[in-house]
C-alpha cells in the first residue's frame, strides 16, 4: 500500500501555433498592427443604443474550402472554424494527416445564433391572438431549418473544426462563459505537462453581432450603451460591448515540438481557475489574489493582460486587485477587441505569447491610468480573466529561455 | 492488499457513490428494481400540448417540481438530488464541503420559450420586432434570467452547494457527455491533483423545440402508441430514439484514499477512451474507425483485452444507423466474441437521456455489476437479423459479470468509452 511511484516530470507546454480572426481583422500581423496604432473598430449605430466590436470581413474560403460546409455553420462557428485553421497554419501542421489524427481539442463555446425572424414571428401571431395549443410547435416544425440546430448546438464548434480540418484525434467541449476557456488551457495544459497528451487545439469563437445574445445580457443590464469608452474609463458608464472574435492556439510538449522542428511563440506555465462566491464586496479580489499566489516565481519583466469586461461590479473589484500589483503594466483586451466571452481568455494568451515573441508588449489604450507604457521586452505575461458574473482563471505565459 | 495503482502505474480510480433519476423514477434502488423488471418510463407528454408534433412521447421527469418552470431549472434540480444520493452513500467530507472537483455534463443553455413569450407579451403591442424585445429586457426586472440561463449557471450553483473545490468545468460532448464527465475526474485523479471528483450529469430538456429540432432530422422515433413500446433497441422495426431526461452522479476516488477513509467501494473505472470522428456532423465514419479506435483504446486505457469484457452496455439509441453502426463496430473489436457477450440497452426503457446518458448508462452498469444481474432491452420482439449479438431480450437474466464496456456515441463525431470493473479482489 506505499507504493509510491514518483509522478513523471511535468513536461514544459509551448504555444506553437496562434489564430487569431477579430475585430482588428485576421492573422497576426493586422492584429498587431492594429494594436500598435491604438485602432479600436465599434459599431455604434448597427445596434444602437448598443455598442459592438465587429468581425473585420474575412474571407472564409481560405480557410473552409467548402461552401456546404460553410452553409451548416451560423457565423459564430464559421469564426472559429476559420481561426482554428490559422493557428493549425501557423504551427505548420495543417493538412499534416499524422498529427492532426491525434490532436486533442478542448474548445469553450457557447451556443449558436437563433432564427429572429422565426421568434419574432411566432411572439407577434401569439399577441395577435394566435392561442391553439398546438400553435408553437407547428410553427417550429414549418418554419426552422432543419440543420439550424447544427449550428447552435455548442460541440457542434469542435465538430466543424474536426470536419472541415480533418480532426481526428479528441474533441472536448467546456461551456460556461468567459471562464470555459480558462479552463479549457488548464485541462490541455495539465494533460500534456503530465504526458496524457503531446498537441492540442484549444480556443474559442464568438459573434457578439447578435440581437439574442444582447437581451441575454441586457436582462442583467451588463450591455455598453451609446458612448464607447475603454473599459477602465466604464465606472459610471458601465457595461461590455460584445466583440466578435475566434482565437486558437496549439499547444505542444516541448519534446513533440522539437521533434519536427517547431518553434515556439512562448511557453504555458500556469493556468488556474477558480469560483469566487461573490457574495460580498471583495470576494472576487480576494479569489484573484489566491490564484496570483499559486502561480509560479514571476521573477523577470512582467505585465499583465486583462480580460476584464466593463461590467461592474467585476471590473472594479479587478482593477483594485490590479492597483495591489501596479509594477506591472496591464492591457485591456476588452478595449481593444470587446468583450468576447469564451473567447477573452485564449485570446489573452494569444496576444501575451504574440508580445514575448516580437519582445514588446503592445501599447496601452486607456485615460485612466490604469494602463502604463512598458519599456524593453516582456519574458512573463499573466492573463487575468474574471467573467462578468462568475468564474476567475489566471495563466502564465512566459519566454521560451 | 491490492496495490493502489493500475498497470500503468497510474491511482486505480473507484466509485464511492452514486446517485440516479430518470423517467422510472428518484434513486438506485427504484431504478433498478424498475430497470430489471423492464418497466418502461416513457410516456404521452402532458408538460405541454403536443399537437402538430410527430413525436409525443418522451421520458419525461415528471415527479419533480421547479418553479419557475425552465429545461435548466429542472436539470439542476435533477442534478442537486441525485448529488445529494451520491453523497450520502459516500459519506465523503462534510457537509457543503466536497473535497475535490466538480466535472459538469449538461445540456446547452438558452433563453426558453416561456420567457421569450412573457417578453412578447410584455412589448405590449401586436406589431414589433426584436429591437423591441431587446429594449424592455433590461431595467432589472428579469435579471433572474440572466443568472438562469448562463451557461455555468448549474455548475455554479451546485458548485456552492456541495462546496466542490476549483473551478467547476461544465461540458458537452452531445450524447456522449456524461462519458466525458466521468472521463475529466478519472484523469484528474490519475494525474495526482485530487483524491475525490464529483462527476455529474443531467438533461431535462423535453420541451417544444428540442423535440421539434430532433424530430427534423429525423432522428426520433414516432411509435406514439403505445409509448412504452417506442423505443426499440436492435429490434429490426427500430424507427429513432426517445427524447428522455434523467440525471447521475457519481463520486469517485483514489483507491488509495477511499481505502483510507474506510470507504465501500463500489466498482472500479478501469478504463476510459474516445476518438472524434471528422466524417459528419450527425453520421458515422461509414468505415467505423473512429469507433472501433474508441473502444481499442479503452481497452488499452484498461489493460485489458475483449476477451475480459463480460457484457456490454450499448448506446443502443435504437435509431437505424446507430444500432448497425455499433453492432459492426463492436464486431469489429471483439471478433468472434460478439455474438456471446450478452448486450443490453437501457435506453429501450428510460429513453436517451442525451447528456445524461453516459453517466446515467454507467451507474446501471455498475449496479448490473453489483447485482450480477443484466437488466433486459424491451420490446425486442423482431430482432434485426442483420445485429447478431447476444441482446438480453425482454427479460433481465442472471449473469457473471466482473468487466462493462458502456459506449456512448454523440452528434459532432464524440465517441466515448468507459470500462467497469469490480472491486479489485
Amino acid at each position: 500500500m506505499t507504493e509510491t511511484a514518483s509522478k513523471p516530470a511535468q513536461t514544459e507546454v509551448w504555444i506553437t501555433g496562434i489564430g487569431l480572426a477579430t475585430s482588428l481583422g485576421e492573422g497576426l500581423d493586422a492584429n498587431w498592427a492594429a494594436l500598435q496604432e491604438k485602432r479600436i473598430n465599434v459599431d455604434e449605430k448597427g445596434f444602437a443604443p448598443y455598442i459592438v466590436h465587429p468581425l473585420m470581413p474575412v474571407t472564409f474560403d481560405s480557410q473552409i474550402p467548402k461552401k456546404g460546409d460553410q452553409r451548416q455553420m451560423e457565423a459564430w462557428q464559421r469564426i472559429g472554424t476559420y481561426a482554428a485553421g490559422l493557428a493549425l497554419d501557423s504551427a505548420g501542421i495543417k493538412g499534416n494527416k499524422d498529427i492532426l489524427s491525434k490532436i486533442d481539442m478542448v474548445v469553450a463555446a457557447g451556443g449558436g445564433e437563433r432564427d429572429l425572424n422565426v421568434d419574432t414571428g411566432v411572439l407577434t401571431a401569439e399577441a395577435k391572438g394566435a392561442n391553439a395549443p398546438g400553435f408553437l410547435n407547428e410553427r417550429l416544425m414549418s418554419d426552422l431549418r432543419p440543420t439550424l440546430f447544427l449550428a447552435q448546438l455548442s460541440n457542434l464548434l469542435a465538430g466543424n473544426i474536426a470536419i472541415v480540418h480533418g480532426i481526428g484525434g479528441t474533441s472536448r467541449t467546456f461551456m460556461g462563459e468567459e471562464v470555459a476557456g480558462a479552463d479549457a488551457a488548464r485541462i490541455a495544459l495539465s494533460r500534456i505537462a503530465s504526458g496524457e497528451s503531446d498537441i492540442a487545439l484549444i480556443g474559442g469563437s464568438h459573434n457578439g453581432e447578435r440581437k439574442d445574445l444582447m437581451v441575454l445580457y441586457e436582462f442583467g443590464d451588463f450591455n455598453l450603451k451609446d458612448k464607447f469608452a475603454p473599459v477602465w474609463a466604464r465606472k459610471d458608464h458601465a457595461g461590455f460591448a460584445l466583440g466578435s472574435a475566434g482565437a486558437f492556439l496549439v499547444l505542444e510538449s516541448k519534446a513533440h515540438a522539437e521533434a519536427r522542428g517547431a518553434k515556439p511563440f512562448a511557453k504555458l506555465s500556469s493556468v488556474v481557475a477558480d469560483l469566487a462566491r461573490r457574495k460580498t464586496p471583495g470576494d472576487m479580489a480576494a479569489t484573484l489574489e489566491k490564484l496570483w499566489a499559486k502561480l509560479p516565481k514571476r521573477d523577470g519583466k512582467g505585465a499583465i493582460i486583462s480580460g476584464a469586461t466593463g461590467a461592474e461590479p467585476a471590473t472594479s473589484e479587478e482593477r483594485g486587485f490590479l492597483k495591489g500589483h501596479a509594477e506591472f503594466p496591464v492591457r485591456s483586451t476588452g478595449t481593444m477587441f470587446g468583450h468576447t466571452m469564451e473567447t477573452q481568455f485564449p485570446l489573452g494568451i494569444a496576444l501575451a505569447a504574440l508580445s514575448i515573441s516580437r519582445g514588446a508588449l503592445f501599447p496601452p489604450n486607456d485615460s485612466t491610468g490604469t494602463e502604463i507604457e512598458m519599456q524593453g521586452a516582456p519574458t512573463q505575461i499573466v492573463v487575468v480573466g474574471a467573467g462578468h458574473w462568475r468564474g476567475e482563471g489566471m495563466a502564465l505565459v512566459e519566454a521560451v529561455s | 492488499m491490492t496495490a493502489p495503482r493500475d498497470k500503468l502505474g497510474r491511482p486505480v480510480v473507484v466509485v464511492t457513490g452514486m446517485g440516479i433519476m430518470t423517467s422510472l423514477g428518484n434513486g438506485k434502488t427504484d431504478n433498478w428494481a424498475k430497470l430489471v423488471a423492464g418497466e418502461s418510463g416513457i410516456r404521452t407528454i402532458t408538460r405541454f400540448p403536443v399537437d402538430g408534433l410527430k413525436t409525443t412521447m418522451a421520458g419525461t421527469v415528471d415527479f419533480v417540481s421547479v418553479d419557475p418552470f425552465s429545461s435548466t431549472g429542472l436539470s439542476e434540480r435533477m442534478a442537486e438530488l441525485v448529488t445529494q444520493e451520491a453523497l450520502d452513500q459516500a459519506g465523503i467530507g462534510a457537509k457543503a464541503d466536497f473535497p475535490g472537483p466538480l466535472f459538469l455534463a449538461v445540456a446547452p443553455v438558452e433563453v426558453e420559450w416561456p420567457q421569450r413569450r412573457e417578453l412578447g407579451r410584455a412589448v405590449g403591442k401586436p406589431d414589433f420586432n426584436y429591437d423591441d424585445l431587446l429594449r424592455i429586457s433590461g431595467g432589472g426586472k428579469y435579471s433572474a434570467y440572466h443568472h438562469r440561463f448562463m451557461f455555468g449557471s448549474v455548475a455554479a450553483y451546485l458548485a456552492e452547494t456541495f462546496g466542490t473545490k476549483g473551478s467547476p468545468i461544465s461540458l458537452s460532448t452531445a450524447c456522449a457527455s456524461g462519458a466525458t464527465s466521468i472521463q475529466l475526474g478519472v484523469e484528474a485523479i490519475r494525474r495526482g491533483e485530487t483524491d475525490a471528483a464529483l462527476c455529474v450529469a443531467t438533461d431535462g430538456t423535453v420541451n417544444p423545440e428540442a423535440l421539434v429540432r430532433f424530430s427534423l432530422l429525423s432522428a426520433l422515433s414516432t411509435q406514439n402508441d403505445p409509448p412504452q413500446a417506442a423505443s426499440r433497441p436492435f429490434s429490426k422495426n427500430r424507427d429513432g430514439f426517445v427524447m428522455a431526461e434523467g440525471a447521475g452522479a457519481l463520486v469517485l476516488e483514489s483507491y488509495e484514499a477511499a481505502t483510507a477513509r474506510g470507504a465501500k467501494i463500489l466498482g472500479v473505472i478501469a478504463g476510459c477512451g474516445e476518438l472524434t470522428d471528422s466524417f459528419h456532423r450527425t453520421r458515422s465514419s461509414p468505415d467505423g474507425k473512429p469507433i472501433i479506435g474508441c473502444m481499442n483504446k479503452t481497452l488499452a486505457d484498461a489493460g485489458m483485452t475483449p476477451d475480459q469484457i463480460d457484457h456490454i452496455n450499448a448506446h443502443g439509441t435504437a435509431t437505424p444507423e446507430n444500432d448497425k453502426m455499433e453492432y459492426n463496430t463492436t464486431s469489429a473489436v471483439f471478433g468472434d466474441l460478439v455474438s456471446k457477450i450478452p448486450v443490453t440497452s437501457n435506453k429501450s426503457m428510460v429513453g436517451h437521456t442525451i447528456s445524461a446518458a453516459g453517466a446515467v448508462e454507467a451507474i446501471f452498469s455498475l449496479l448490473t455489476l453489483e447485482h450480477q444481474r443484466i437488466p433486459p432491452t424491451i420490446n425486442y420482439d423482431n430482432p434485426d437479423p442483420t445485429i447478431l449479438f447476444d441482446v438480453v431480450g425482454n427479460k433481465a437474466r442472471d449473469a457473471r459479470v466482473t468487466a462493462v464496456m458502456s459506449n456512448s456515441f454523440g452528434f459532432g463525431g464524440q465517441n466515448a468509452s468507459l470500462i467497469l470493473t469490480r472491486e479489485p479482489a
